[in-house]
């Protein structure tokens, strides 16, 4: 693993009066792999959305190391885009290519062209002209996908990805992102730690503190505070398999 | 049909249907897939408060004269700015305060048609709409608000279809979503201004919407959605003005009225079609 790309420092930050991240610190190094679990409303979006620039913390910083703040790839929850917009999935993948500072003289040529790429590195070649509505949820996760690495990020940030797929489609979601992981760093948050079980550097739970399992943090007394509930942790003590063998400790 | 044509007064309601088409195609797409429709009749009746201001000053002793779209224009426009400014506060009640000014600004209207002497002809016009009495001015008016619309749809274009498509990833890509989905909402205030000479404020929502409507059943690609809204705006526009000059119907109703039988239509041929095509899979 080579340098750090992000570094979140001391960022708290909430919604209203209520504090959802408290004095929450990280490093996001190359070709990471993290994977923050946590509760509901335990602040795991948010984090991503800090990071993306979408929302801007109440005190502390997130800095990037070169050209990182606009290399960012996001793949949001599904849910969270306009799914009846009448667009095609070439189009689609082609608004990734868009930022702040191109948006109004973006090369379509050259959009097109990145696109068409990505789109025949994740087998969507078929569905160029197809509508986005006319897509299955595994497919339409790919397109997200492809829509956050068109621009060629040197880091990709997901969010609850895997939460309506289906056992086949969640098996290739793994694929891709085990295949990512080499090209650029990866962040995944989620409720089920279970299909990233082998795939993932570092592992990491959220509920407004951030644990981080390297640090000794993630013990089963910290997890129960977390979680409310009493935590039942399997294979504890060997990294990469932490909790995977039995998620419903964590589910719970 | 040279004949008709050869009335100013019908050159203008031709060229204002036509003006008016385009800048409910170009805008109406916008406004139905960021689901806006409610903030647009609420822009659109928050133009009488103007109207009926602008029709008060204007029966007054003034050094100027004051026509009423003028302050329809300035109201729609300042209600547009304030709705901006207060969804990017994050108040979240953007339907409560579209409710409010909807009702406050027909109200504002009502009281100061009261206190104007006389009978209001005119008002009745901008309420029910009534394109055969558009003036060139007017007309004149409507062409440089259609050219300010299509130059920044066409400059902004890419900008806007993210924020329809997904907010919070055109957040992510760092675009400037509050000066875009503001510049939105003072395109549609602009379209609505336009519109209210054609089919008046009670039923300018029609005008945005049904165009797209049909335009959506017709394609899934939103630029052809958006060619394909200017021309049905323009059939339905055309159709509507010559029915209601050869058989003196209210020309707002029946261009909506023309718009919704289309509607029907369209969608019954689109049905029909489906199944055949379904039937001939089985």
């Amino acid at each position: 693993m080579g340098k750090s790309i992000i570094q979140v420092e001391n960022v708290t930050y909430g919604y209203g009066k209520r504090t959802v991240l408290e004095d929450v610190s990280m490093k996001i190094m190359e070709r990471d792999f993290i994977l923050i679990i946590g509760p509901n409303g335990g602040g795991k979006s948010t984090l991503l959305k800090l990071i993306l620039g979408i929302i801007t913390p109440w005190s502390g910083k997130i800095s990037f190391s070169g050209d990182g703040k606009n290399r960012l790839g996001y793949v949001p929850q599904s849910a969270a885009f306009n799914r009846s917009f009448p667009i095609s999935v070439l189009d689609m993948v082609r608004t990734g290519c868009i930022h702040g500072e191109n948006y109004l003289r973006q090369n379509s040529r050259e959009s097109i062209e990145k696109s068409r790429d990505i789109l025949q590195k994740l087998s969507l070649e078929d569905k160029l002209g197809e509508n986005i509505t006319d897509l299955s949820g595994g497919q339409l996760q790919r397109v997200l996908i492809a829509r956050a690495l068109v621009a060629d990020p040197v880091a990709l940030l997901l969010d609850e990805p895997t939460t309506a797929l289906d056992i086949a489609s969640q098996t290739d979601l793994i694929d891709i992102l085990e295949e990512l992981r080499q090209k650029m760093s990866i962040v995944v948050v989620t409720h089920d730690p279970t299909p990233y079980a082998g795939i993932y550097g570092h592992l990491a739970c959220l509920n407004r503190n951030l644990y981080f399992h390297e640090r000794g943090e993630l013990n089963a007394t910290t997890l129960e505070k977390v979680y409310g509930c009493q935590v039942e942790l399997l294979g504890h003590g060997i990294p990469h398999t932490l909790l995977h063998s039995h998620p419903e400790a964590v589910r719970k | 049909m040279n004949g008709i044509l050869s009335y100013e007064f019908m050159q203008n309601a031709l060229l204002s249907a036509i003006l008016a088409s385009i800048v409910c195609g170009l805008i109406g797409p916008f406004i139905v897939t960021r689901r806006m429709v409610f903030i647009s009749g609420g822009l659109s009746h928050t133009a009488f408060g103007g109207l009926g201001i602008a029709y008060w000053l204007g029966k007054q002793e003034l050094m100027f004269t004051i026509r009423p779209i003028y302050g329809a224009t300035a109201f729609v426009l300042g209600a547009a700015l304030l709705l901006g400014s207060l969804e990017e506060k994050k108040l979240n009640q953007n339907d409560l305060f579209i409710g409010i000014l909807w009702a406050v600004g027909v109200a504002i209207g009502i009281v100061f048609v009261h206190m104007t002497p006389g009978y209001a002809p005119d008002l009745l016009s901008f309420l029910f709409g009534n394109i055969l009495t558009v003036s060139r001015t007017d007309v004149l008016i409507m062409l440089v608000i259609v050219l300010i619309v299509v130059m920044a749809v066409a400059i902004f274009y890419k900008g806007f279809v993210a924020i329809a498509l997904d907010e919070e990833f055109a957040r992510a890509r760092r675009l400037p979503v509050y000066r875009l989905k503001m510049g939105l909402t003072i395109l549609t205030a602009l379209t609505i201004v336009t519109l209210i000479q054609v089919v008046g404020i009670l039923l300018v929502i029609a005008l945005l919407t049904i165009p797209v409507a049909i335009a959506s059943e017709l394609s899934m690609n939103f630029r052809k959605i958006i060619v394909l809204s200017v021309i049905c705006g323009i059939t339905i526009c055309l159709l509507g003005l010559f029915i209601s000059y050869y058989i003196e119907f209210p020309s707002g109703a029946s261009i909506i009225l023309i718009g919704g039988i289309l509607l029907i239509i369209v969608k019954t041929l689109k049905g029909i079609s489906q199944r055949k095509k379904s039937a001939l899979v089985q």
